[in-house]
């Protein structure tokens, strides 16, 4: 049988005893081995992150009004760019959905307690601090002008700014990184619930296992790589080095082995969530549950071959670069197919539109727009016209914010009732994904065209006739900040004055809407059987509410 | 429902049995190891890449190196690989006193692998002025490929530096180990910690029988000179 | 992870075939034996860290799925040192195709 459940539709906000109210006190927080509690203090690192990120966007994208800059002189400038990367990369999208929704909600799907190794999670949090107060720290002594990529021999030679705590606060997320994975990896191995074989799992579970692979396999390899870069700078000899016959080129080819499957690292949760949102909001089972199962770890595995796509115009033989360009077309195969099933299961899928599935629709049509003008740049002749430029930029940011924020913010606002135990104002959360939307589309768009006119990125200063389209962005971007503020406001509201949420307000399928909003601490009082298959929503007599 | 008090100890409640939680473990560890593999890789990748470009440069730096003390490190990290595993196979079979004695020569040996390391070996280096970064000179008899001998210099201390810190991080795990085999923590039951911990100590072993070759024999030392 | 106990005489016979095989690698690079060298070394190593795995670290008791994630790492380091050697080791090759590679540019000229 499964879980006994409490109706808590008529009592109080989180009256019953639930993991939020177990037990009070600072302490009882910061020495938490309860996965959704560790999952909380993630969600509060990350958007802590995420607006000092957001901060030195703001300030790029001021100076960048004027074609001969608005704000700041052209190093500063390169720090800003510089840190804006290293922390949006390394500190926001890595970590976001992985480590609030993957850590929250990982067990719960599988019918689990807890992850595998809980204390071992609450060590993750810890690296993922430290880490990043060595970032911060090199934010306040004055910043990093490398550009996220730390390309040698500007890193490890003639840079005068600090690279090297930058570098260490990196390294050593990193580790933050790999032990989530391999708690997810084991986890998922070993404690799935009794009936709950692979092929029943939730395709969220699929992207995360996916993703962790990633973790597992390339985090290690831009770990060493920035352990030497550190050792280069302190020793001022290295294995890049090409007084004693180093090849800068090299530091490249490491640095990409990770950063290329990372972008994946970034994207694959993402796509986990829509898995989720677009079945529960359309109330349809997934198309081709297999194939979406399949594509994740083919885009987990194939990512590995193609990171010589980042290299084609910096000094790559021109037959590697043939060899990566027709990968990086295979690539994109598995994104496509999620697409396409995506859309089938909208198809003649009894749709509503609420908050999440206003991320995820705009998921679908930004996150292609973006994919598609990743093939642009895996064609070794486009590529060398647009490497460089603002097409780049327009690119990775129409996956990684149109695609992967949507989603994460999709998936807070879906989960955001299991997880408080609240829910927030309907009319502002649709509302702020619209403006999300818009904001994002002027701030970006006008990039792939300046790009295609060939405006470089990494420049403090542009060509006169770019004005209008640099404006625009900035006009952009200025909604799309406002556009983020809303749901920090409401949400932040809902936790107290939201009305309390009962187990399932959406009426979704997955064990961890079998629970009471919040759960209690141990999930689930008897572990689950599963008896169906995911997504069962045609056979479902689950109801919103 | 589980019956908690039929549990032995050391179970850890997000558990259903302690066959899970052992699964889990040893899983664990694997992964782990995983990424060591992938972690030292960097390395390894480096290396291959700059043997294949510059051959001569790194035959010369392999000769400089003394065979005599990296086959001697060799048997002493495998002796210790036998001494781990026999630590195990002691609190398999409930021999408490054998665990102690067998984690202890295991450290034993372990030390002795980095005391000969860093004294006959590294420190023996840096007076010849063979430490990259610390004084390094490049001798004229090294002729035209003089200037890359730093770069073998480079991987040879990196490698053999980061095996070192995984070296001085197992003992460390061994002490701990061994306090709490000691205390009899350890029993037919349950020995999870010694196995998992065995398996970090045998592939830090590994790393070592790939360094050996890699490094100290490369271009062969037959007489009459390398090709 | 295995209940199964290897017994004490086994550890001593892998044991004893590391020894050996270190000094079998040890020996072998005293002979001149040009490339092949270089193959008998890493082929030493690689039975002696079989021995290590699947003895010492229980691997020949233990279920698919370790076998499988070894044989990840194995193959992602591949990987890695495989594609970036494609690169270095093609750098200086001439851009102009010589050989049968002639033939694009050649047919080019008609079509």
């Amino acid at each position: 049988m499964s879980t006994a459940t409490i109706d808590v539709h008529e009592a109080p906000a989180g009256s019953h005893v639930n993991y939020l109210n177990a037990k009070y006190g600072v302490k009882s927080w910061l020495l938490t081995t309860d996965h959704k509690r560790i999952a909380l203090l993630y969600l509060v690192s990350i958007t802590l992150m995420f607006f000092v990120g957001g901060f030195f966007a703001v300030l790029m994208r001021l100076h960048l009004i004027e074609p001969q800059g608005a704000l700041v002189q052209p190093e500063t400038y390169n720090k800003l760019f510089t840190m804006h990367g290293v922390i949006m990369v390394f500190f926001f999208l890595v970590p976001s959905i992985p480590a609030t929704l993957g850590n929250f909600l990982v067990p719960m799907m599988i019918g689990a307690r807890d992850l595998a190794f809980p204390r071992l999670n609450l060590l993750s949090w810890y690296i993922y601090v430290i880490g990043a107060c060595f970032t911060l720290y090199a934010v306040i002594s004055g910043g990093v002008d490398t550009g996220w990529t730390f390309y040698t021999p500007y890193s490890s030679s003639f840079s005068h700014t600090s690279v090297i705590p930058t570098a260490l606060g990196v390294f050593i997320t990193g580790f933050s990184s790999i032990l989530t994975g391999l708690n997810f990896v084991v986890t998922i191995h070993k404690m799935r619930a009794p009936g709950l074989t692979w092929f029943r799992l939730p395709l969220f579970i699929w992207a995360i296992y996916a993703t962790s692979i990633i973790f597992i396999l390339g985090t290690p390899v831009i770990a060493i790589t920035l352990f030497l870069l550190g050792l280069e700078r302190l020793l001022h000899i290295g294995i890049f080095d090409p007084a004693i016959g180093g090849d800068p080129i090299l530091f490249q080819h490491l640095f990409w082995f990770y950063s290329h499957p990372a972008v994946y690292i970034m994207i694959l949760p993402g796509m986990g969530v829509m898995s989720e949102l677009v079945t529960c909001f359309s109330r349809k089972k997934i198309f081709g549950y297999s194939f979406v199962a399949f594509s994740s770890l083919s885009i987990a595995i194939i990512s590995f071959l193609v990171w010589g796509h980042h290299m084609f115009v910096t000094g790559q033989s021109i037959y590697a670069g043939l060899i990566f360009s027709v990968l990086s077309f295979m690539v994109a195969i598995p994104s496509a197919v999620k697409v396409f099933n995506w859309t089938a299961t909208l198809y003649k899928g009894s749709i509503s539109y609420d908050a999440p599935m206003l991320y995820a629709l705009g998921f679908i049509g930004l996150f292609t727009m973006g994919g598609l003008t990743g093939l642009f740049l895996a064609s070794l002749a486009t590529d060398v016209h647009l490497n460089g430029t603002y097409f780049i930029v327009a690119h990775f940011h129409y996956i990684m914010v149109g695609g992967a924020v949507m989603a994460y913010l999709g998936g807070i606002h879906f989960w955001w009732p299991k997880i408080t135990g609240r829910l927030y104002p309907d009319g502002w959360a649709r509302f702020a994904a619209l403006v999300i939307f818009v904001g994002f589309n002027l701030t970006f768009f006008p990039q792939f065209m300046l790009g295609y006119l060939g405006m470089p990125r990494r420049f403090a200063v542009y060509p006169a006739e770019f004005q209008v389209l640099n404006v625009m962005s900035s006009a952009g971007a200025s909604i799309l900040g406002i556009g983020y503020l809303i749901p920090l406001i409401y949400l932040t509201w809902s936790m107290r004055y939201g009305p309390a949420a009962g187990p399932n307000p959406w009426g979704a399928k997955g064990l961890e809407w079998t629970t009471p909003s919040p759960p209690p601490t141990e999930n689930f009082e008897e572990i689950p059987v599963v008896t169906e298959d995911a997504y069962d929503y045609a056979h479902s007599t689950v109801t919103r509410g | 429902m589980t019956v908690h008090s039929a549990h032995p100890p050391g179970f850890a409640h997000q558990f259903e049995d302690m066959q899970q939680q052992r699964e889990a473990g040893s899983l664990g560890m694997w992964v782990f190891l995983l990424t060591e593999i992938m972690f030292f890789g960097g390395l390894f990748a480096g290396y291959i890449i700059y043997r294949a470009l510059y051959l001569p440069a790194f035959e010369i730096g392999s000769h400089l190196l003394e065979v005599q003390f990296g086959a001697l490190n060799t048997a002493v990290l495998i002796l210790s690989s036998l001494t781990m595993a026999l630590a195990i196979h002691s609190a398999q079979v409930g021999k408490r006193r054998a665990q102690v004695w067998f984690l202890i020569t295991t450290m034993i040996l372990g030390a002795a692998f980095l005391a000969i390391k860093f004294t006959f070996e590294w420190h023996h280096d840096y007076v010849e002025h063979l430490v990259p970064g610390f004084g390094f000179i490049i001798r004229p008899e090294w002729g035209a490929a003089g200037q890359h001998v730093p770069m073998f210099f480079c991987f040879y201390f990196f490698m053999t530096g980061l095996h070192a810190i995984h070296m001085i991080i197992g003992i460390g795990l061994l002490t701990v180990l061994t306090v709490m085999a000691h205390r009899g923590r350890f029993a037919p039951e349950y020995y999870a910690p010694l196995e998992v911990s065995g398996l970090y100590w045998h592939f830090v072993d590994i790393i070592w029988i790939f360094l050996f070759p890699l490094l100290y024999l490369i271009g062969g030392r037959y007489i009459g000179g390398g090709h | 992870m295995s209940d199964h106990v290897v017994p004490v005489k086994l550890y001593i016979g892998i044991f004893v075939a590391l020894l050996c095989l270190t000094a079998l690698t040890t020996g072998v690079a005293y002979i001149d034996l040009g490339a092949f060298n270089t193959v008998a070394a890493l082929a030493i190593a690689v039975v002696k860290m079989l021995l290590v795995v699947l003895f010492f670290m229980h691997v020949k008791y233990s279920g698919r799925l370790i076998q499988v994630f070894i044989l990840a790492g194995v193959l992602f380091l591949a990987i890695l040192v495989t594609f970036t050697l494609a690169d270095e080791l093609t750098r200086h090759w001439s851009p102009t195709p010589t050989g049968w590679g002639m033939i694009v540019p050649l047919l080019s000229r008609f079509f």
